[in-house]
Order: structure tokens, then sequence, then C-alpha cells
């Protein structure tokens, strides 16, 4: 009976619990500078609004969200991004 | 003091071809004569992402320079008092920026180096085969 039990637990899908740990992909990719030349790969760092996304939710560590958000103010003074905006992505 | 700079700046679309790489011209001469260009790249034609003076599209031009800091202020002012540049900008380059700047060159000249070089390697597996 106990076995059954632990079969049927094992049918159900895996709880969706597990949290993927987030990382700072500067840091684990070695990137020393944040470019302002590349607004694709800013928009990773942006909302749908063009708003510069909380460093919860990126998991970029202070150091270089201070950097991209600076690289990101930069873009926007050059029209490569834009200050206000719906549907970036 | 000698410091790396980076300019972009924008020049207005409103300009013919020749009108605008005089322009740009204009600059790399005002650089030249108080430093030295380390990169200079033409972006052509880009859409800006929200209009300046009434304007959506724009020339981009990027010098990468080393110069005295007491020039960058006559560059602006020039920059300023051109009424062909919609917008531009200035900043100082630390160690890291150089590096990335050094790179990336290094990365596009690659690529079109590494482009012959698959084609030929295609060639020889093609050979191969036969």
């Amino acid at each position: 009976m106990a076995q059954n039990q632990s079969e049927i637990r094992y049918l159900t899908p895996p709880s969706v619990e597990i949290k993927k740990k987030k990382y700072c992909r500067f840091k684990k990719n070695r990137i020393k500078y944040v470019d302002y030349k590349d607004p694709e790969f800013l928009k990773k760092f942006l909302n749908e609004q063009g708003k510069i996304l909380p460093r919860r939710i990126t998991g970029t560590s202070l150091k270089y969200q201070r950097k991209v958000s600076t690289a990101i103010k930069r873009a926007r003074h050059l029209a490569l991004l834009p200050y206000v905006t719906d549907m970036l992505k | 003091m000698q410091n790396h700079y980076e300019t972009v700046f924008i020049v207005t679309p409103v300009l013919s071809e020749e009108q605008m790489k005089e322009a740009v011209e204009k600059f790399r001469k005002l650089i030249l004569s108080e430093g030295e260009i380390v990169y200079d790249d033409h972006w052509g034609l880009r859409k800006l992402a929200y209009p300046i003076q009434h304007k959506s599209t724009g020339f981009y031009h990027l010098f990468e320079f080393k110069s005295d800091s007491r020039f960058v202020d006559r560059l602006e002012t020039e920059i300023r008092r051109d009424e062909r540049i919609i917008r531009f900008l200035t900043i100082k380059l630390d160690k890291y920026a150089v590096e990335y700047s050094e790179k990336r060159r290094a990365a596009r000249e690659g690529k079109a180096e590494e482009k012959v070089e698959e084609k030929v390697e295609e060639n020889v597996e093609e050979k191969q085969e036969e």
C-alpha cells in the first residue's frame, strides 16, 4: 500500500517549486564593460514599457546593475532605445 | 593629460550624402588637429527610437580618439554650434571600455577573415567527398 502511494506521487508531475538560482550574467561571463551601443543586448534589462528591470528580477549584481543603468540611459539619449514606449518586445 | 574618449553624434537626415560626409570630415579634422583618432565608424542611416527635432532617422557617426581633456570642451561647443548635428554624446573610456572596443574591432576584422577561411575549408571538404 505504501509503495502504491509513492508510485502515485511519481505519476503526478514533479512540483514546480524548485527555483532556478539567479545569477549575475556579467560575473558569470566575465563581462567587464556594458556597451551602450548595443540596444539589442540592453533590451534584456527592460520591460515592455522600456523601463529598467530591478535587480531582483534579472539577478544582476549591484556593481553591474549600475553599469547597465548608465548604459541604458546613454542609449536612450542617443535614441537607440526609447524613453517611453509600449510593446517593446 | 591624454585620455581616451568616444563621441557619437547624429547628423540630420535632410542632408545629402556629400553634405553629411562634409560635416563628418569637419569634425575629423578638428579632432586630428589636437589629438589622434583611434577608430572611426560610420553606422549609416538609422531609425531613431523617438523623434528628435521632428526627424525619425539620422546618420550615426562614431569617433574614438585620444586627446587632452581640455579639448573635449572645445569639441562639444563646436558640435553645439553646428546645426547639422541633432544629438551627440561624448564619454571617457575606462580601461575596460578600451579593452572591449579593441576586442570588438578585432572580432570584426577577424570575422571578415574567418568567412574566407570557412569557404576554403568547405571547398576542401567537398573535394574530399568527391
